[in-house]
């Protein structure tokens, strides 16, 4: 049993939570996930580690359908049933020049360790973010107190300029300074349109993907992803992989395998 | 054996067999010829003294007979259930001469059942004797065996789990109906009444690796990480939805109980005309299970005949009664999709038996010209499993062979580390949980031995 010591919502219908679990905290780096399951009929679900804190880490959670919505009912001083990890390749966050963060939505959660761990190894380190208003833009502190250069869109231009994060990515690999790296972390669609916008660009582009996943040991391939000519499974060769070889097509419609199956579900419950 | 009738049983998971009853167990007992050199107990993989419990169930002392069986295999009600006894005990009988050998794998199930369901002595000793920690890496068959006798030694053992529930393959493999869940944890709590621990949630390889769980103070590890990567045709079409791994659809069946969605949250899409792609127990049970969860139409597709089938013959008669169809010598080229990414059909190509390959099999070999249609909505890939990578990655020092299963002594499991054993799927040697039993009683005893000359 894993204690929850905060459980609170932070933008519409995205919450951060804290959970104890010293295991998966002494081993957690940037880019690695855990899976959780809250209770005995629940489902495992997988969710980027977004910080940590001596015995703790922090999730922060889009809710989404059943899962996501019985874990915003959990209490301060309650417990999930099962945390394990950490999960995935930790990112690569050595030394190599000028990496920008691209992130979107409730990936800017999961962008925010993996910005701050290249910072920490002396990359130059652009953060782009990106919300659909000013409500759902999160972790705006905690990503300015980085003291990386940071631009912010919304599509309504509540906050920062209007317009996608593309348009801004877009706008620094015109102005002729050098990019090293795009790592880019949000729904599919952005990924999908900042590798689209980098190719032809040359610039390595790294994307990590939110595949639907059952145990997140490898075991099942639900999480399988077609990479250049190969398969991989996101849980166990990801979650990171080259945006520019990963099959967005086939991604999205995987995402909708058990569409159906979630509707009903939430249909019944009243979610 | 008795069954439920297969118009029944496709509904519900509940166990397809039922046991013998007391009548028929004193009855079958009374058959056996009680051989001085039994050839049933020689071909047992953990040797047990088969003559010896079947007198004492024909003699009424059930207690005595279970006591007898658990000298040699810490989970009978597993066992006795899930054992390929046709090619075991059973097919060495004597009495096959009269085609009639015993039922020895019903004699086994009834005496564990009695004593599972006398609550009174199924609770063990706790016995810890040696202050001396011993790590078991998975809780499958191979590590729950080691496990037990590894405990009853006087071991403190430790056994971490990467699930959050025990019982591998045994949890989240076999489906409830061949296999109920509820045997497997009476199994496990015996365990734990002997004094082991159970640390689920615990991956070694992400969690700790290896050295680590060595400076915690573990003398001596056994790995039983199993087969749990599955393996895929690498044919276009593979990735559409409703193509699953029979892995990922007994994961969410048996393990998270997708059978009862919505009461469980974990989903499952299947659809009505499934195709299952292989011949091992591993396709019969997605099928069984295609079946039971709605599906119509069910084909167990096969690029060998019936005659080369690994599955237990139990399993194939199961299938076919309950109207799975076999399509023999047939191999899937390709999966098409519709504008959806939904499995729409799969091409198919008819195969003829060649000349025999590494496996001692017919080789199948293809007939040209003869591709065809398959009219499908679900394909269920079952055509085998191999190691499962997150140990293996964390440890690179093991020896692996070419297909990453790791090198052992047969003669006691040992592997090229130090202190390190192993057994199960995870190595060369039959993937059945009763070879994986033997591979944990093997190892057990050689760290015993181990450890007794490292003091």
């Amino acid at each position: 049993m894993y204690k929850i010591l905060y459980n609170e919502k932070i933008a519409p219908t995205i919450f951060k939570m804290v959970i104890e679990a010293p295991l998966v905290a002494a081993k957690a780096r940037a880019g690695q996930f855990t899976m959780i399951r809250i209770d005995e009929v629940g489902e495992r679900i997988p969710l980027t580690i977004a910080d940590i804190d001596g015995k703790n880490i922090t999730i922060v959670y889009q809710v989404a359908g059943v899962t996501t919505y019985k874990l915003t009912e959990k209490k301060t001083g309650e417990f999930l049933s099962d945390v394990v990890g950490p999960l995935g390749h930790a990112t690569d966050i050595r030394k190599i020049g000028t990496v920008c963060c691209v992130g979107g939505g409730v990936g800017i959660a999961e962008l925010y360790p993996v910005a701050k761990a290249y910072k920490s190894s002396g990359n130059n380190v652009t953060v782009i973010i990106g919300a659909r208003n000013k409500e759902l833009l999160i972790f705006k502190k905690e990503l300015e107190d980085l003291g990386a250069q940071l631009y912010i869109v919304t599509d309504d231009g509540s906050l920062g300029e209007k317009g996608f994060v593309s348009d801004i990515l877009k706008r620094l690999m015109d102005s002729g300074d050098k990019i090293d790296l795009v790592y880019a972390v949000g729904p599919g669609i952005m990924m999908e349109v900042v590798s689209n916008l980098t190719k032809p660009y040359g610039v390595k582009t790294l994307v990590s993907l939110n595949t639907v996943l059952v145990d997140g040991t490898g075991m099942c391939g639900s999480c399988r992803v077609q990479v250049g000519d190969e398969t991989k499974f996101a849980c166990v060769d990801g979650p990171e992989f080259d945006g520019h070889l990963v099959n967005f097509k086939e991604l999205k419609a995987r995402q909708n395998l058990f569409k159906e199956q979630e509707k009903h579900a939430c249909k019944i419950r009243g979610i | 054996m008795n069954k439920q009738s297969p118009e029944e049983r496709v509904k519900n998971f509940k166990e397809v067999a039922f046991g013998l009853r007391e009548e028929e167990a004193l009855k079958e007992a009374s058959r056996c010829l009680f051989c001085k050199k039994a050839k049933c107990s020689m071909n047992c993989p953990v040797e047990i003294d088969i003559p010896r419990f079947i007198n004492a169930i024909k003699n009424k002392k059930f207690e005595e007979a279970i006591m007898i069986i658990k000298e040699r295999n810490n989970l009978p009600g597993v066992c006795g259930r899930v054992c390929p006894q046709e090619n075991q005990c059973e097919g060495a009988c004597v009495l096959n001469a009269k085609k009639a050998p015993i039922n020895i794998g019903g004699l086994e199930r009834f005496a564990a059942d009695f004593e599972l369901q006398h609550a009174s002595i199924a609770e063990g000793q706790e016995r810890r004797v040696e202050a001396v920690k011993v790590a078991v890496v998975g809780s499958g068959p191979a590590g729950l065996t080691c496990a037990g006798d590894l405990a009853r030694m006087g071991y403190q053992v430790t056994v971490f789990e990467a699930l959050h529930t025990s019982g591998g393959v045994l949890m989240y493999g076999i489906p409830e109906f061949r296999l109920p869940k509820e045997i497997v944890q009476k199994e496990i709590k015996y365990l734990k009444s002997l004094g082991v621990e159970f640390e689920t949630n615990f991956i070694v390889g992400k969690t700790s690796v290896l050295t680590e769980i060595f400076e915690q103070g573990y003398k001596a590890v056994f790995v039983g990480t199993g087969a749990g990567l599955p393996s895929f045709m690498n044919i276009k079409g593979e990735n559409l939805n409703r193509v699953y791994s029979s892995n990922e659809l007994l994961t969410r069946v048996n393990l998270m109980k997708a059978y009862l969605f919505p009461e469980y949250d974990t989903p499952i899409n299947i659809g009505k005309k499934v195709a299952v792609i292989g011949g091992g127990n591993t396709a019969m049970d997605s099928a069984r299970v295609s079946l039971r969860l709605g599906a119509e139409k069910v084909s167990i597709v096969y690029r060998r005949t019936e005659n080369e089938m690994p599955a237990r013959k139990e399993e194939r008669e199961n299938a076919k009664e309950e109207g799975i169809e076999f399509c023999m010598l047939t191999l899937p080229t390709g999966i098409i999709g519709d504008d959806k990414g939904f499995v729409k059909s799969m091409e198919c190509v008819k195969m003829e038996l060649g000349e025999p390959d590494d496996s001692g099999r017919r080789r199948p070999v293809v007939i040209k010209g003869s591709e065809f249609i398959m009219d499908v909505d679900t394909v269920i890939v079952a055509v085998g499993q191999s190691p499962n990578p997150v140990f293996l990655k964390a440890t690179p020092n093991l020896t692996v062979n070419k297909w990453n299963k790791i090198t052992i002594d047969p003669k006691t499991q040992a592997t090229n580390i130090k202190g390190v054993y192993a057994g199960g799927d995870a190595t060369e040697g039959d993937d059945t949980v009763i070879a994986a039993m033997g591979a944990g009683k093997r190892a057990a005893k050689a760290i015993f031995e181990y450890l007794k000359n490292e003091k």
